[in-house]
């Protein structure tokens, strides 16, 4: 009994899609964050997909990288919240629309 | 089994992304994000992929998401105010959001029979595959890699220091 290649890839979109609502919907920055994440482990479920259906290893290194700068992503990030924190006193994105801290 | 296995975890994602749509308190965002990514890891298990299995697990639930979560408990965030949000958001993202899901759906739907199906063991990378590539054809990006964590680590120490 074989899985098809598609429901993979629905599901890979789903995730991606739900990802993108949560972005816009969502008022807190952390969860934004979050939201971004789970974006990236969408796509990369569809990288691995067509690796398996190509057989390539290529698609796997894409994810390998991409999980790579998602790390750097978060530590970057979160820096960010924490010194927006201490500057606004706030997590909300309504009150935090200047560039300047 | 493949099926029954592939329904359950694919199942476990979509609830736990939904719920980090649905929750208002941060932390509960967060733990339905580390359920998502385990059952991703499944995922990853089923289509052949064991490196990227165990990395996703240790680097994504494991070290990413325990940062999200200590600097929600350091910020002490409470739960979200409910505020209007803007209005853009509301009138093209979401249904522009819809339409994309809704497109590429459609689009791998149009494509099942060329595509078939896959099962356990179809297709296996092992660790050492997946090494042969990376050290010796990729061997430039992941050094630059390095250097994009060493930035990231100098980055994060310079922003979240304390300024006197």
């Amino acid at each position: 009994m074989t899985v098809p290649i598609v429901w993979y890839l629905i599901l890979s979109a789903a995730l991606f899609c739900i990802g993108v609502c949560a972005f816009l919907i969502k008022r807190n920055i952390i969860t934004i964050f979050m939201s971004i994440e789970l974006m990236l482990n969408g796509v990369n479920l569809a990288f691995v997909t067509f690796a398996n259906h190509w057989h390539q290893v290529s698609g796997q290194i894409f994810v390998f990288f991409v999980m790579v700068v998602a790390a750097a992503e978060a530590a970057i990030g979160l820096a960010i919240i924490i010194s927006l924190f201490r500057s606004r006193n706030t997590l909300n994105v309504d009150q935090i629309d200047l560039m300047k801290l | 089994m493949n099926v029954a296995v592939f329904i359950f975890f694919g199942l476990l994602c979509l609830g736990g992304a939904l719920n980090l749509l649905l929750q208002r308190h941060p932390i509960n965002s967060a733990l339905s994000l580390i359920v998502v990514m385990s059952s991703l890891a499944v995922l990853y298990l089923l289509l052949g992929a064991e490196f990227l299995a165990l990395a996703q697990i240790i680097v994504y639930s494991g070290a990413i998401m325990v940062l999200f979560v200590f600097v929600i408990m350091l910020l002490n965030a409470g739960e979200e105010d409910r505020t209007h949000g803007s209005r853009a958001a509301y009138f093209a993202g979401i249904p522009g959001v819809l339409a994309l899901f809704t497109v590429l759906a459609s689009t791998f739907f149009t494509l099942r029979i060329s595509f078939g199906g896959t099962r356990l063991g179809s297709f296996l990378v092992t660790t050492s595959d997946l090494s042969r590539v990376l050290f010796r054809d990729l061997l430039l990006p992941f050094e630059v890699t390095s250097v994009l964590i060493l930035v990231a680590i100098l980055g994060a120490v310079v922003l979240a220091r304390k300024e006197n």
